[in-house]
Protein backbone atom coordinates (compact mmCIF):
# COMPACT_ATOMS: atom_id res chain seq x y z
CA UNK A 1 0.00 0.00 0.00
CA UNK A 2 1.45 3.33 -1.02
CA UNK A 3 -1.13 5.37 0.87
CA UNK A 4 -3.20 4.43 3.89
CA UNK A 5 -5.78 6.88 5.19
CA UNK A 6 -7.09 5.83 8.56
CA UNK A 7 -10.16 7.37 10.27
CA UNK A 8 -9.30 10.91 9.22
CA UNK A 9 -11.48 13.60 10.80
CA UNK A 10 -11.46 17.27 9.88
CA UNK A 11 -13.74 19.96 11.27
CA UNK A 12 -14.09 23.61 10.33
CA UNK A 13 -15.81 25.18 13.33
CA UNK A 14 -19.14 23.39 13.54
CA UNK A 15 -18.82 21.85 10.11
CA UNK A 16 -17.73 18.24 10.01
CA UNK A 17 -15.83 18.27 6.73
CA UNK A 18 -14.44 14.72 6.95
CA UNK A 19 -15.75 11.92 9.14
CA UNK A 20 -13.67 8.79 9.67
CA UNK A 21 -12.42 8.61 6.11
CA UNK A 22 -10.54 5.35 5.71
CA UNK A 23 -9.11 3.74 2.61
CA UNK A 24 -6.00 2.07 1.22
CA UNK A 25 -4.46 2.85 -2.11
CA UNK A 26 -2.27 0.15 -3.68
CA UNK A 27 0.71 1.22 -5.72
CA UNK A 28 0.14 1.83 -9.43
CA UNK A 29 -3.62 2.26 -9.26
CA UNK A 30 -5.86 5.14 -10.18
CA UNK A 31 -8.37 5.84 -7.44
CA UNK A 32 -11.21 8.19 -8.32
CA UNK A 33 -12.73 10.38 -5.65
CA UNK A 34 -16.22 11.56 -6.47
CA UNK A 35 -19.10 13.16 -4.66
CA UNK A 36 -21.39 16.19 -4.81
CA UNK A 37 -20.05 19.72 -4.31
CA UNK A 38 -19.01 20.34 -0.72
CA UNK A 39 -18.62 16.63 0.00
CA UNK A 40 -15.08 17.15 1.36
CA UNK A 41 -13.02 15.89 -1.57
CA UNK A 42 -10.60 18.80 -1.73
CA UNK A 43 -10.47 18.88 2.07
CA UNK A 44 -9.33 15.26 1.96
CA UNK A 45 -6.50 16.27 -0.38
CA UNK A 46 -5.59 19.08 2.00
CA UNK A 47 -5.57 16.66 4.91
CA UNK A 48 -3.32 14.26 3.02
CA UNK A 49 -0.76 16.79 1.84
CA UNK A 50 -0.61 18.85 5.00
CA UNK A 51 -2.40 22.04 4.02
CA UNK A 52 -4.93 21.45 6.81
CA UNK A 53 -3.72 18.89 9.34
CA UNK A 54 -6.58 16.56 10.33
CA UNK A 55 -8.05 16.69 13.85
CA UNK A 56 -7.54 12.99 14.26
CA UNK A 57 -6.73 9.92 12.22
CA UNK A 58 -3.57 9.00 10.42
CA UNK A 59 -2.15 9.32 6.93
CA UNK A 60 0.55 6.76 6.14
CA UNK A 61 2.53 7.27 2.96
CA UNK A 62 4.99 4.57 1.90
CA UNK A 63 5.03 3.21 5.42
CA UNK A 64 5.78 6.57 6.99
CA UNK A 65 3.34 8.56 9.11
CA UNK A 66 2.95 11.93 7.35
CA UNK A 67 -0.06 13.13 9.35
CA UNK A 68 0.21 16.84 10.08
CA UNK A 69 3.57 17.34 8.37
CA UNK A 70 3.83 20.73 6.64
CA UNK A 71 3.03 20.64 2.91
CA UNK A 72 6.67 21.09 1.84
CA UNK A 73 7.73 18.00 3.79
CA UNK A 74 4.93 15.99 2.25
CA UNK A 75 5.92 17.23 -1.21
CA UNK A 76 9.54 16.25 -0.55
CA UNK A 77 8.52 12.74 0.42
CA UNK A 78 6.95 12.25 -3.01
CA UNK A 79 3.38 13.58 -3.10
CA UNK A 80 2.52 16.15 -5.75
CA UNK A 81 -0.84 17.78 -6.33
CA UNK A 82 -2.72 20.06 -8.66
CA UNK A 83 -5.23 22.66 -7.53
CA UNK A 84 -8.86 22.77 -8.54
CA UNK A 85 -8.69 26.55 -8.79
CA UNK A 86 -5.45 26.98 -10.72
CA UNK A 87 -2.63 28.68 -8.85
CA UNK A 88 0.00 29.65 -11.40
CA UNK A 89 3.02 31.66 -10.24
CA UNK A 90 1.88 34.53 -12.44
CA UNK A 91 4.97 36.67 -12.83
CA UNK A 92 7.21 33.69 -13.55
CA UNK A 93 7.46 32.05 -16.95
CA UNK A 94 5.87 28.70 -17.72
CA UNK A 95 9.35 27.15 -17.70
CA UNK A 96 10.13 28.63 -14.27
CA UNK A 97 6.80 27.43 -12.90
CA UNK A 98 7.60 23.88 -13.93
CA UNK A 99 11.17 24.22 -12.65
CA UNK A 100 9.83 25.07 -9.18
CA UNK A 101 8.14 21.67 -9.22
CA UNK A 102 11.36 19.92 -10.22
CA UNK A 103 13.64 21.86 -7.87
CA UNK A 104 11.60 21.38 -4.74
CA UNK A 105 9.80 18.13 -5.43
CA UNK A 106 10.88 14.63 -4.50
CA UNK A 107 14.14 14.66 -6.43
CA UNK A 108 15.22 18.18 -5.43
CA UNK A 109 16.95 19.02 -8.70
CA UNK A 110 19.53 21.75 -9.14
CA UNK A 111 18.43 24.64 -11.29
CA UNK A 112 20.21 23.36 -14.38
CA UNK A 113 18.87 19.82 -14.21
CA UNK A 114 15.43 21.16 -13.26
CA UNK A 115 15.40 23.02 -16.57
CA UNK A 116 16.00 19.72 -18.39
CA UNK A 117 13.28 17.94 -16.43
CA UNK A 118 10.92 20.85 -17.13
CA UNK A 119 11.61 20.64 -20.87
CA UNK A 120 10.61 17.01 -20.89
CA UNK A 121 7.45 17.58 -18.89
CA UNK A 122 6.34 20.58 -20.94
CA UNK A 123 6.77 18.51 -24.09
CA UNK A 124 4.57 15.86 -22.58
CA UNK A 125 1.66 18.11 -21.63
CA UNK A 126 2.01 20.29 -24.73
CA UNK A 127 3.33 23.52 -23.24
CA UNK A 128 6.70 23.63 -24.99
CA UNK A 129 5.63 26.46 -27.26
CA UNK A 130 4.65 28.51 -24.21
CA UNK A 131 7.84 27.96 -22.20
CA UNK A 132 9.01 31.58 -22.27
CA UNK A 133 5.62 33.16 -21.66
CA UNK A 134 4.51 34.46 -18.29
CA UNK A 135 2.13 32.03 -16.61
CA UNK A 136 -0.43 34.82 -16.25
CA UNK A 137 -0.77 34.98 -20.04
CA UNK A 138 -2.05 31.40 -20.39
CA UNK A 139 -5.72 30.57 -20.88
CA UNK A 140 -7.57 28.36 -18.43
CA UNK A 141 -6.97 25.09 -20.27
CA UNK A 142 -3.27 25.87 -20.50
CA UNK A 143 -3.14 26.81 -16.83
CA UNK A 144 -4.70 23.44 -16.00
CA UNK A 145 -1.97 21.76 -17.99
CA UNK A 146 0.60 23.91 -16.21
CA UNK A 147 -0.72 22.63 -12.87
CA UNK A 148 -0.27 19.10 -14.15
CA UNK A 149 3.20 19.84 -15.51
CA UNK A 150 4.41 21.30 -12.21
CA UNK A 151 3.16 18.26 -10.34
CA UNK A 152 4.75 15.85 -12.83
CA UNK A 153 8.08 17.67 -12.74
CA UNK A 154 8.39 16.64 -9.11
CA UNK A 155 8.47 12.98 -10.24
CA UNK A 156 6.11 12.02 -7.42
CA UNK A 157 5.23 8.56 -6.21
CA UNK A 158 1.69 9.75 -5.59
CA UNK A 159 -0.14 12.31 -7.67
CA UNK A 160 -3.22 14.09 -6.33
CA UNK A 161 -5.27 15.51 -9.21
CA UNK A 162 -8.00 17.95 -8.25
CA UNK A 163 -10.43 18.32 -11.16
CA UNK A 164 -7.87 18.60 -13.94
CA UNK A 165 -10.58 17.96 -16.53
CA UNK A 166 -13.04 20.65 -15.44
CA UNK A 167 -13.72 23.22 -18.12
CA UNK A 168 -11.93 21.33 -20.89
CA UNK A 169 -13.56 20.29 -24.17
CA UNK A 170 -13.92 16.58 -25.11
CA UNK A 171 -10.76 16.55 -27.24
CA UNK A 172 -8.71 18.11 -24.47
CA UNK A 173 -10.21 15.69 -21.94
CA UNK A 174 -9.21 12.73 -24.11
CA UNK A 175 -5.67 14.06 -24.40
CA UNK A 176 -5.30 14.58 -20.63
CA UNK A 177 -6.85 11.17 -19.88
CA UNK A 178 -4.33 9.63 -22.19
CA UNK A 179 -1.53 11.41 -20.35
CA UNK A 180 -2.93 10.27 -16.99
CA UNK A 181 -3.03 6.63 -18.13
CA UNK A 182 0.54 6.83 -19.33
CA UNK A 183 1.66 8.34 -16.04
CA UNK A 184 -0.03 5.45 -14.25
CA UNK A 185 1.68 2.96 -16.53
CA UNK A 186 5.02 4.43 -15.50
CA UNK A 187 4.24 3.42 -11.94
CA UNK A 188 2.87 6.63 -10.48
CA UNK A 189 -0.11 6.10 -8.20
CA UNK A 190 -2.94 8.56 -8.79
CA UNK A 191 -5.73 9.82 -6.60
CA UNK A 192 -8.09 11.98 -8.62
CA UNK A 193 -11.09 14.15 -7.84
CA UNK A 194 -13.32 14.46 -10.86
CA UNK A 195 -16.77 15.63 -11.81
CA UNK A 196 -16.64 14.51 -15.42
CA UNK A 197 -18.28 11.14 -14.67
CA UNK A 198 -17.69 9.38 -17.93
CA UNK A 199 -13.99 10.21 -17.78
CA UNK A 200 -13.43 9.21 -14.18
CA UNK A 201 -15.40 5.97 -14.67
CA UNK A 202 -13.27 5.01 -17.64
CA UNK A 203 -9.89 5.82 -16.16
CA UNK A 204 -10.23 4.72 -12.50
CA UNK A 205 -9.43 1.27 -11.16
CA UNK A 206 -11.53 1.98 -8.11
CA UNK A 207 -13.79 4.77 -6.89
CA UNK A 208 -14.61 6.26 -3.52
CA UNK A 209 -17.74 8.33 -3.07
CA UNK A 210 -17.88 11.05 -0.43
CA UNK A 211 -21.04 12.80 0.71
CA UNK A 212 -21.12 15.29 3.59
CA UNK A 213 -17.62 14.18 4.56
CA UNK A 214 -18.53 10.51 4.82
CA UNK A 215 -17.59 7.63 2.57
CA UNK A 216 -20.86 6.30 1.25
CA UNK A 217 -19.47 3.83 -1.27
CA UNK A 218 -16.27 2.27 -2.47
CA UNK A 219 -15.58 -0.20 -5.27
CA UNK A 220 -15.11 -0.64 -8.97
CA UNK A 221 -16.76 1.94 -11.23
CA UNK A 222 -19.60 -0.54 -12.04
CA UNK A 223 -20.30 -1.31 -8.41
CA UNK A 224 -20.35 2.35 -7.48
CA UNK A 225 -22.56 3.35 -10.40
CA UNK A 226 -25.22 0.89 -9.32
CA UNK A 227 -25.05 1.70 -5.63
CA UNK A 228 -28.42 3.12 -4.50
CA UNK A 229 -26.77 5.38 -1.91
CA UNK A 230 -24.60 6.94 -4.61
CA UNK A 231 -27.57 7.50 -6.87
CA UNK A 232 -29.38 9.12 -4.00
CA UNK A 233 -26.48 11.41 -3.18
CA UNK A 234 -26.27 12.59 -6.74
CA UNK A 235 -29.89 12.53 -7.91
CA UNK A 236 -31.84 12.59 -4.69
CA UNK A 237 -33.87 9.59 -3.53
CA UNK A 238 -35.10 7.71 -6.63
CA UNK A 239 -37.82 6.02 -4.61
CA UNK A 240 -39.02 9.29 -3.12
CA UNK A 241 -41.46 10.05 -5.93
CA UNK A 242 -42.93 6.55 -5.80
CA UNK A 243 -43.33 6.75 -2.05
CA UNK A 244 -44.98 10.12 -2.24
CA UNK A 245 -47.40 8.88 -4.88
CA UNK A 246 -48.25 5.81 -2.84
CA UNK A 247 -49.17 7.83 0.24
CA UNK B 1 26.44 29.27 -11.84
CA UNK B 2 28.06 31.02 -14.77
CA UNK B 3 27.19 34.63 -13.99
CA UNK B 4 30.47 35.58 -15.65
CA UNK B 5 29.09 34.80 -19.08
CA UNK B 6 25.84 36.73 -18.69
CA UNK B 7 25.62 40.19 -20.31
CA UNK B 8 22.92 41.18 -17.83
CA UNK B 9 25.25 40.58 -14.92
CA UNK B 10 28.06 42.57 -16.47
CA UNK B 11 25.87 45.52 -17.34
CA UNK B 12 24.88 46.04 -13.71
CA UNK B 13 28.29 45.17 -12.30
CA UNK B 14 30.21 47.49 -14.64
CA UNK B 15 27.71 50.28 -14.11
CA UNK B 16 28.50 50.25 -10.40
CA UNK B 17 32.22 49.64 -10.89
CA UNK B 18 32.71 52.43 -13.44
CA UNK B 19 30.41 54.86 -11.64
CA UNK B 20 32.10 54.19 -8.34
CA UNK B 21 35.64 53.85 -9.71
CA UNK B 22 35.60 57.25 -11.44
CA UNK B 23 36.12 59.11 -8.17
CA UNK B 24 39.02 56.81 -7.25
CA UNK B 25 40.75 57.49 -10.54
CA UNK B 26 40.24 61.26 -10.59
CA UNK B 27 40.77 61.66 -6.80
CA UNK B 28 38.05 64.29 -6.95
CA UNK B 29 36.68 64.69 -3.41
CA UNK B 30 33.46 66.45 -4.50
CA UNK B 31 32.67 63.59 -6.81
CA UNK B 32 33.54 61.15 -4.03
CA UNK B 33 31.05 62.71 -1.64
CA UNK B 34 28.34 62.68 -4.27
CA UNK B 35 28.95 59.08 -5.29
CA UNK B 36 29.29 57.94 -1.67
CA UNK B 37 25.62 58.77 -1.13
CA UNK B 38 24.65 57.17 -4.43
CA UNK B 39 26.54 53.95 -3.70
CA UNK B 40 25.05 53.81 -0.24
CA UNK B 41 21.54 53.96 -1.61
CA UNK B 42 22.33 51.54 -4.43
CA UNK B 43 23.54 49.01 -1.86
CA UNK B 44 20.67 49.65 0.57
CA UNK B 45 17.94 49.42 -2.04
CA UNK B 46 19.53 46.39 -3.72
CA UNK B 47 19.60 44.58 -0.40
CA UNK B 48 16.02 45.65 0.32
CA UNK B 49 15.08 44.23 -3.08
CA UNK B 50 15.97 40.72 -1.90
CA UNK B 51 13.01 40.89 0.50
CA UNK B 52 10.74 43.29 -1.35
CA UNK B 53 11.37 42.26 -4.93
CA UNK B 54 12.31 38.59 -4.82
CA UNK B 55 10.36 37.39 -1.79
CA UNK B 56 7.45 39.84 -2.04
CA UNK B 57 7.53 40.98 1.58
CA UNK B 58 7.14 44.74 1.97
CA UNK B 59 9.66 45.87 4.55
CA UNK B 60 9.28 49.39 5.95
CA UNK B 61 12.00 48.78 8.50
CA UNK B 62 15.06 48.19 6.33
CA UNK B 63 16.73 51.25 7.87
CA UNK B 64 16.69 49.46 11.24
CA UNK B 65 19.46 47.17 10.02
CA UNK B 66 21.45 50.17 8.82
CA UNK B 67 20.91 51.88 12.18
CA UNK B 68 21.48 49.01 14.59
CA UNK B 69 24.34 47.44 12.63
CA UNK B 70 25.90 50.87 12.22
CA UNK B 71 25.50 51.56 15.92
CA UNK B 72 27.11 48.25 16.83
CA UNK B 73 30.04 48.76 14.46
CA UNK B 74 30.49 52.37 15.52
CA UNK B 75 30.41 51.37 19.18
CA UNK B 76 33.30 48.95 18.61
CA UNK B 77 35.34 51.57 16.76
CA UNK B 78 34.71 54.52 19.06
CA UNK B 79 34.58 52.82 22.45
CA UNK B 80 36.87 49.84 21.96
CA UNK B 81 39.25 51.03 19.29
CA UNK B 82 38.45 48.23 16.82
CA UNK B 83 39.67 48.70 13.25
CA UNK B 84 37.02 49.73 10.74
CA UNK B 85 37.19 46.50 8.72
CA UNK B 86 36.33 44.07 11.50
CA UNK B 87 33.91 46.50 13.13
CA UNK B 88 31.97 46.85 9.87
CA UNK B 89 31.86 43.09 9.47
CA UNK B 90 30.59 42.69 13.03
CA UNK B 91 28.04 45.44 12.33
CA UNK B 92 26.76 43.36 9.43
CA UNK B 93 26.66 40.23 11.55
CA UNK B 94 24.73 42.03 14.29
CA UNK B 95 22.13 43.11 11.74
CA UNK B 96 21.95 39.59 10.36
CA UNK B 97 21.48 38.19 13.85
CA UNK B 98 18.72 40.70 14.62
CA UNK B 99 17.03 39.73 11.35
CA UNK B 100 17.24 36.07 12.29
CA UNK B 101 15.55 36.71 15.64
CA UNK B 102 13.00 39.16 14.28
CA UNK B 103 12.25 37.00 11.29
CA UNK B 104 11.41 34.02 13.47
CA UNK B 105 8.69 36.16 15.01
CA UNK B 106 7.31 38.44 12.30
CA UNK B 107 7.82 36.40 9.14
CA UNK B 108 4.81 34.36 10.22
CA UNK B 109 2.81 37.42 9.26
CA UNK B 110 1.89 38.04 5.67
CA UNK B 111 1.03 40.99 3.49
CA UNK B 112 -0.04 44.17 5.23
CA UNK B 113 0.47 42.66 8.68
CA UNK B 114 4.15 42.03 8.04
CA UNK B 115 4.55 45.55 6.66
CA UNK B 116 2.92 47.04 9.77
CA UNK B 117 5.14 45.00 12.06
CA UNK B 118 8.25 46.35 10.33
CA UNK B 119 7.13 49.95 10.99
CA UNK B 120 6.73 49.09 14.66
CA UNK B 121 10.25 47.67 14.73
CA UNK B 122 11.70 50.92 13.44
CA UNK B 123 10.14 52.84 16.34
CA UNK B 124 11.11 50.16 18.84
CA UNK B 125 14.75 50.21 17.70
CA UNK B 126 14.92 53.99 18.00
CA UNK B 127 13.40 53.90 21.49
CA UNK B 128 15.83 51.16 22.52
CA UNK B 129 18.89 53.09 21.37
CA UNK B 130 17.76 56.37 22.98
CA UNK B 131 17.53 54.58 26.31
CA UNK B 132 20.60 52.38 25.98
CA UNK B 133 23.48 53.82 28.02
CA UNK B 134 26.45 52.10 26.33
CA UNK B 135 25.36 53.56 22.97
CA UNK B 136 25.34 57.08 24.43
CA UNK B 137 21.58 57.36 24.83
CA UNK B 138 19.91 60.28 23.05
CA UNK B 139 23.21 62.09 22.35
CA UNK B 140 24.85 59.14 20.62
CA UNK B 141 28.60 58.60 20.26
CA UNK B 142 31.48 60.22 18.40
CA UNK B 143 34.94 59.22 17.27
CA UNK B 144 37.95 61.00 18.66
CA UNK B 145 39.55 62.77 15.72
CA UNK B 146 42.91 61.21 16.50
CA UNK B 147 41.46 57.78 15.74
CA UNK B 148 41.68 58.60 12.02
CA UNK B 149 45.49 58.67 12.36
CA UNK B 150 45.47 54.89 12.15
CA UNK B 151 44.10 55.22 8.59
CA UNK B 152 46.72 57.73 7.44
CA UNK B 153 44.86 60.85 8.52
CA UNK B 154 41.27 62.00 8.17
CA UNK B 155 41.53 62.63 4.45
CA UNK B 156 42.90 59.19 3.70
CA UNK B 157 40.26 57.63 5.99
CA UNK B 158 37.54 59.13 3.81
CA UNK B 159 39.06 57.52 0.73
CA UNK B 160 39.44 54.20 2.50
CA UNK B 161 35.82 54.29 3.61
CA UNK B 162 34.73 55.15 0.11
CA UNK B 163 36.71 52.26 -1.39
CA UNK B 164 35.24 49.86 1.13
CA UNK B 165 31.75 51.10 0.32
CA UNK B 166 32.39 50.50 -3.37
CA UNK B 167 33.54 46.95 -2.64
CA UNK B 168 30.49 46.30 -0.45
CA UNK B 169 28.16 47.72 -3.09
CA UNK B 170 29.68 45.45 -5.72
CA UNK B 171 29.25 42.53 -3.32
CA UNK B 172 25.58 43.43 -2.86
CA UNK B 173 25.02 43.55 -6.61
CA UNK B 174 26.77 40.20 -7.09
CA UNK B 175 24.76 38.68 -4.23
CA UNK B 176 21.54 40.06 -5.66
CA UNK B 177 22.31 38.51 -9.03
CA UNK B 178 23.36 35.18 -7.56
CA UNK B 179 20.27 34.97 -5.36
CA UNK B 180 17.94 35.82 -8.22
CA UNK B 181 19.44 33.22 -10.54
CA UNK B 182 19.79 30.42 -8.02
CA UNK B 183 17.51 27.60 -7.00
CA UNK B 184 17.03 29.48 -3.72
CA UNK B 185 15.89 32.56 -5.66
CA UNK B 186 13.42 30.49 -7.65
CA UNK B 187 11.93 29.36 -4.35
CA UNK B 188 11.75 32.97 -3.12
CA UNK B 189 9.93 34.04 -6.26
CA UNK B 190 7.56 31.13 -5.85
CA UNK B 191 6.80 32.46 -2.36
CA UNK B 192 6.28 35.94 -3.78
CA UNK B 193 3.76 34.73 -6.33
CA UNK B 194 1.79 32.32 -4.15
CA UNK B 195 3.27 31.22 -0.85
CA UNK B 196 0.78 28.40 -0.25
CA UNK B 197 1.13 26.99 -3.74
CA UNK B 198 4.93 27.17 -3.41
CA UNK B 199 4.80 25.20 -0.16
CA UNK B 200 2.63 22.57 -1.81
CA UNK B 201 5.33 22.27 -4.46
CA UNK B 202 7.91 21.69 -1.75
CA UNK B 203 9.38 25.12 -1.09
CA UNK B 204 10.30 25.27 2.59
CA UNK B 205 8.88 28.77 2.87
CA UNK B 206 9.59 29.55 6.55
CA UNK B 207 13.32 28.85 6.14
CA UNK B 208 13.58 30.52 2.76
CA UNK B 209 11.99 33.72 4.03
CA UNK B 210 14.25 33.77 7.07
CA UNK B 211 17.39 33.33 5.00
CA UNK B 212 16.32 36.03 2.56
CA UNK B 213 15.65 38.39 5.47
CA UNK B 214 19.09 37.64 6.95
CA UNK B 215 20.93 38.23 3.67
CA UNK B 216 18.97 41.39 3.11
CA UNK B 217 19.86 42.67 6.62
CA UNK B 218 23.57 41.81 6.57
CA UNK B 219 24.73 44.47 4.11
CA UNK B 220 22.94 47.48 5.67
CA UNK B 221 24.80 46.73 8.93
CA UNK B 222 28.15 47.05 7.15
CA UNK B 223 27.06 50.17 5.28
CA UNK B 224 25.80 51.77 8.49
CA UNK B 225 29.18 51.30 10.13
CA UNK B 226 30.97 52.82 7.14
CA UNK B 227 28.55 55.74 7.00
CA UNK B 228 28.82 56.64 10.68
CA UNK B 229 32.59 56.14 10.66
CA UNK B 230 32.81 58.64 7.82
CA UNK B 231 30.54 61.09 9.67
CA UNK B 232 32.52 60.69 12.90
CA UNK B 233 29.39 60.53 15.04
CA UNK B 234 26.13 58.67 15.37
CA UNK B 235 22.86 59.67 17.00
CA UNK B 236 19.43 58.04 17.12
CA UNK B 237 17.86 60.68 14.87
CA UNK B 238 20.35 59.89 12.07
CA UNK B 239 20.24 56.15 12.44
CA UNK B 240 16.51 55.43 12.33
CA UNK B 241 14.87 57.70 9.84
CA UNK B 242 11.63 56.03 8.79
CA UNK B 243 11.43 58.23 5.72
CA UNK B 244 14.69 56.72 4.47
CA UNK B 245 13.06 53.30 4.56
CA UNK B 246 10.23 54.68 2.48
CA UNK B 247 12.61 56.38 0.08
CA UNK B 248 14.39 53.04 -0.40
CA UNK B 249 11.05 51.49 -1.29
CA UNK B 250 10.54 54.27 -3.84
CA UNK B 251 13.98 53.57 -5.32
CA UNK B 252 13.29 49.86 -5.71
CA UNK B 253 9.84 50.45 -7.17
CA UNK B 254 11.07 53.20 -9.48
CA UNK B 255 13.89 51.13 -10.96
CA UNK B 256 12.12 47.81 -11.07
CA UNK B 257 10.97 45.62 -8.22
CA UNK B 258 12.51 42.16 -8.39
CA UNK B 259 15.22 42.96 -10.93
CA UNK B 260 18.97 43.23 -10.29
CA UNK B 261 19.49 46.38 -12.32
CA UNK B 262 16.31 48.14 -11.17
CA UNK B 263 17.32 49.14 -7.64
CA UNK B 264 20.66 50.41 -8.98
CA UNK B 265 18.99 52.69 -11.53
CA UNK B 266 16.21 53.59 -9.12
CA UNK B 267 18.62 54.60 -6.36
CA UNK B 268 20.74 56.73 -8.66
CA UNK B 269 17.72 58.28 -10.37
CA UNK B 270 15.84 59.07 -7.20
CA UNK B 271 18.88 60.31 -5.34
CA UNK B 272 19.87 62.65 -8.17
CA UNK B 273 16.34 63.96 -8.33
CA UNK B 274 16.29 64.47 -4.60
CA UNK B 275 19.56 66.37 -4.81
CA UNK B 276 17.98 68.63 -7.38
CA UNK B 277 14.82 69.14 -5.35
CA UNK B 278 16.71 69.87 -2.13
CA UNK B 279 18.76 72.61 -3.79
CA UNK B 280 15.89 74.19 -5.64
CA UNK B 281 14.26 76.98 -3.62
CA UNK B 282 10.79 75.97 -4.74
CA UNK B 283 10.89 72.30 -3.72
CA UNK B 284 13.42 72.10 -0.90
CA UNK B 285 10.79 71.53 1.78
CA UNK B 286 8.69 69.32 -0.39
CA UNK B 287 11.02 66.55 -1.43
CA UNK B 288 9.30 63.97 0.78
CA UNK B 289 5.93 64.95 -0.61
CA UNK B 290 7.47 64.32 -3.98
CA UNK B 291 8.67 60.87 -2.86
CA UNK B 292 5.13 60.01 -1.80
CA UNK B 293 3.70 61.26 -5.07
CA UNK B 294 6.33 59.34 -7.05
CA UNK B 295 5.50 56.11 -5.21
CA UNK B 296 1.81 56.63 -5.87
CA UNK B 297 2.33 57.25 -9.57
CA UNK B 298 4.69 54.30 -9.96
CA UNK B 299 2.34 51.89 -8.22
CA UNK B 300 -0.58 53.15 -10.28
CA UNK B 301 0.98 53.38 -13.73
CA UNK B 302 4.28 51.45 -13.91
CA UNK B 303 4.15 48.90 -11.09
CA UNK B 304 7.03 47.00 -12.71
CA UNK B 305 9.33 50.05 -12.59
CA UNK B 306 11.63 51.28 -15.35
CA UNK B 307 13.44 47.98 -15.89
CA UNK B 308 10.28 45.90 -15.67
CA UNK B 309 8.55 48.19 -18.14
CA UNK B 310 11.46 47.99 -20.59
CA UNK B 311 11.54 44.21 -20.26
CA UNK B 312 7.87 43.81 -21.10
CA UNK B 313 7.99 46.46 -23.84
CA UNK B 314 11.14 45.19 -25.53
CA UNK B 315 11.45 41.42 -25.02
CA UNK B 316 14.76 41.47 -26.93
CA UNK B 317 16.32 43.34 -24.01
CA UNK B 318 15.49 40.65 -21.47
CA UNK B 319 18.92 39.06 -21.70
CA UNK B 320 20.56 42.34 -20.79
CA UNK B 321 18.12 43.84 -18.29
CA UNK B 322 18.04 41.28 -15.53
Amino acid sequence: MILQVDKVIKRFGGLQALTDVTFDLPEGQILGLIGPNGAGKTTLFNAINGVYPPESGRVIFRGKDITGLPPYEVARSGVARTHQVVRPLNELTVLENVMVGACFGREGHSRASAARVADGVMERVGLTARAGQLASSLNVAQKKRLELARALAAHPYLLLLDEVLAGLNPTEIEAILDTIRRIRDEGVTILMIEHVMQAVMSVSDRLIVLDYGMQIAEGTPQEVANDPQVIEAYLGDPKLAERLLAE
Amino acid sequence: MNAWRQPGFWLTFLLVLVGGGAALVTRDSTLRELVFTLLMFVALSSSLNIMLGYTGYVNFGHIVFFGLGGYAGFYLISQHGWPLYTAALVGGCVSALIAALLGAAILRLRGAYFALATIGINEAARAFVINFGPFGGPTGMFINFSAYQAYGGAMQALWTTYTLLLVVTLAVVVTSYMVKHSRFGLGLMGIREDEDAAMVMGVKAPNFKNIAYIISAFFPGIIGTLFFFKNGNVEPGDAFRLHMSIEMLVMVMLGGNGTVLGPVLGAVGYERLRGFLLTSPLFKNLHLAFAGLALLLIVLFVPAGVVGWLRSRFPALRKVLV
